[in-house]
């Protein structure tokens, strides 16, 4: 790696200071994207800030009526063992336990998945689902965004100059609600997405209130498909509404041919996991309590 | 711009330690080049492997991927802290006893990891052990006497605290 400096500021105040002051710094949580990049010369830095000791990074807090607040650099190890995730948001504790393997999982956080910007960060479509919005401090104050914006291309994100990610915010989840993210991969763990599909469902009387759908690894970006929710609101929660809805995310993917996967196998597997992804969100909203 | 050393205190196998370091430097560097503890081992160097697997407060995490600087005042355990008292560690006499090492290289990522997990889950299923390790790799065994080794020690400590 080439020489950088290392500050750890203590507050919120004082690293958007050093973040807005150093052209060139870059924000250091867990490290496990962040470091890979230096040492291959694709990011390249003349100051690390350490942003794990700033109070507000390292907020994990639920209440039922306020929902729960993430901080930006609280690892996966947390928010898997966290209590009221498990409760409230299963599938937030899923997608902590994806990512990577038990090292990475140790120090890697949701908020260094999203910030890196990868269309296949897993953790991004179901924060959509989630309804997900993410706080960002910069030198002139602090703004407020939803996650489905927070991304605007490959390692690309609506991030200014300066600026900073602190915190998610997930509302609490309505009753009859269910989410799920699925992902494809040769291998079980320590794999990048071939495709995933996220799916967030809000029933009511055997019919879906509200739908959310979310894919990643099948766009520039992960791929906020608003119209695949849109048109299962009011429709009767069966296979033939999932399987229509699933064809519409489909439809929305624009993946391409790589390495991993063709852009014909891709667009394949988006309806596949997002009718598995619906079942699976269906199946929890119903035995979720009311 | 001068270039200072960064002044970095911290507790390495039970011992407090303190050594200058580059801030690029990892801690896997820090261990090896700096300090003298080799047993580590640079596999990958990005994450992958789980070779330099050490345990920070507690939990497992890749060498490679944290900066020295980064360890100030945290406690590190690496594969030099395993045995005790000259005595090797259940899991170490059950690598050598059941030939779960060939050439060696992932042995000490492999068995601080699985300290770890030993350490939260004295009987875990050869499920729970075979995910623990995703981010272990091994190119010689095939994995199977490794798993077996790990059970086999898991079994011995059981019995020992019996």
């Amino acid at each position: 790696m080439k020489w950088f400096d290392y500050a750890v500021p203590q507050s919120l105040a004082e690293t958007t200071h050093l973040l807005s002051t150093h052209p060139r710094a870059r924000p250091l949580a867990g490290g496990t994207d962040l470091l890979v990049q230096l040492r291959s010369g694709a990011k390249v830095t003349g100051l690390v800030v350490d942003v794990k000791y700033v109070p507000e990074l390292n907020d994990l807090s639920y209440a039922p009526t306020r929902g729960l607040t993430l901080g930006a650099a609280v690892p996966c190890c947390r928010i898997r063992s966290d209590q009221a995730v498990r409760q409230a948001y299963p599938a937030l504790g899923e997608v902590a336990s994806l990512l990577g393997g038990t090292q990475i999982q140790n120090r890697a956080s949701i908020g260094g998945n999203l910030c890196n910007a990868a269309p296949s960060a897993d953790s991004a479509p179901l924060l959509i689902v989630l309804r997900a919005t993410c706080r960002l401090a910069g030198p002139v104050g602090t703004r407020e965004i939803p996650v489905e914006d927070f991304c605007t291309g490959p390692g690309q994100s609506a991030l200014q100059s300066g600026e900073l990610l602190v915190s998610f915010h997930l509302p609490p989840p309505p009753s009859h609600f269910g989410a799920c993210y699925l992902r494809f991969t040769p291998r079980n763990e320590m794999d990048i997405a071939v495709a995933g599909a996220g799916a967030g469902v809000e029933l009511e009387n055997g019919t879906f209130r509200s739908a959310r759908i979310a894919l990643s690894a099948v766009a520039p970006t992960p791929l906020f498909v608003r119209e695949a929710g849109n048109w299962l609101a009011g429709k009767p929660a069966n296979a033939e509404s999932i399987n229509t809805a699933a064809e519409i995310a489909k439809a929305a993917a624009k993946p391409i041919t790589d390495m991993r996967g063709t852009a014909e196998y891709r667009r394949h597997l988006c309806a596949v996991l997002t009718r598995r992804a619906l079942e699976a969100a269906v199946r929890r909203a119903k035995e979720a309590r009311a | 711009m001068t270039h200072t050393l960064t002044r970095v205190r911290t507790t390495i196998n039970g011992e407090a330690v303190e050594f200058l370091c580059e801030p690029r430097q990892s801690l896997l560097e820090c261990l090896r080049d700096i300090l003298g503890l080799t047993g580590t081992k640079e596999g990958c160097n990005d994450g992958n492997c789980g070779a330099c697997t050490v345990i920070m407060d507690g939990r497992i995490v890749n060498s490679c991927l944290v900066l020295g600087v980064e360890v100030e005042g945290r406690e590190i355990i690496t594969i030099e802290g395993i045995a005790q008292g000259g005595r090797l560690h259940p899991l170490q006499r059950a690598f050598l006893e059941d030939m779960a090492v060939q050439c060696g290289f992932c042995t000490p990522g492999f068995i601080v990891a699985v300290k770890s997990l030993l350490d939260q889950d004295a009987n875990p299923s050869e499920e729970q052990i075979r995910q623990w390790l995703a981010n272990n790799l091994c190119r010689c065994t095939g994995y199977d006497k490794i798993i077996h080794a790990i059970r086999q020690a898991a079994a011995e400590m059981q019995e020992v605290k019996v």
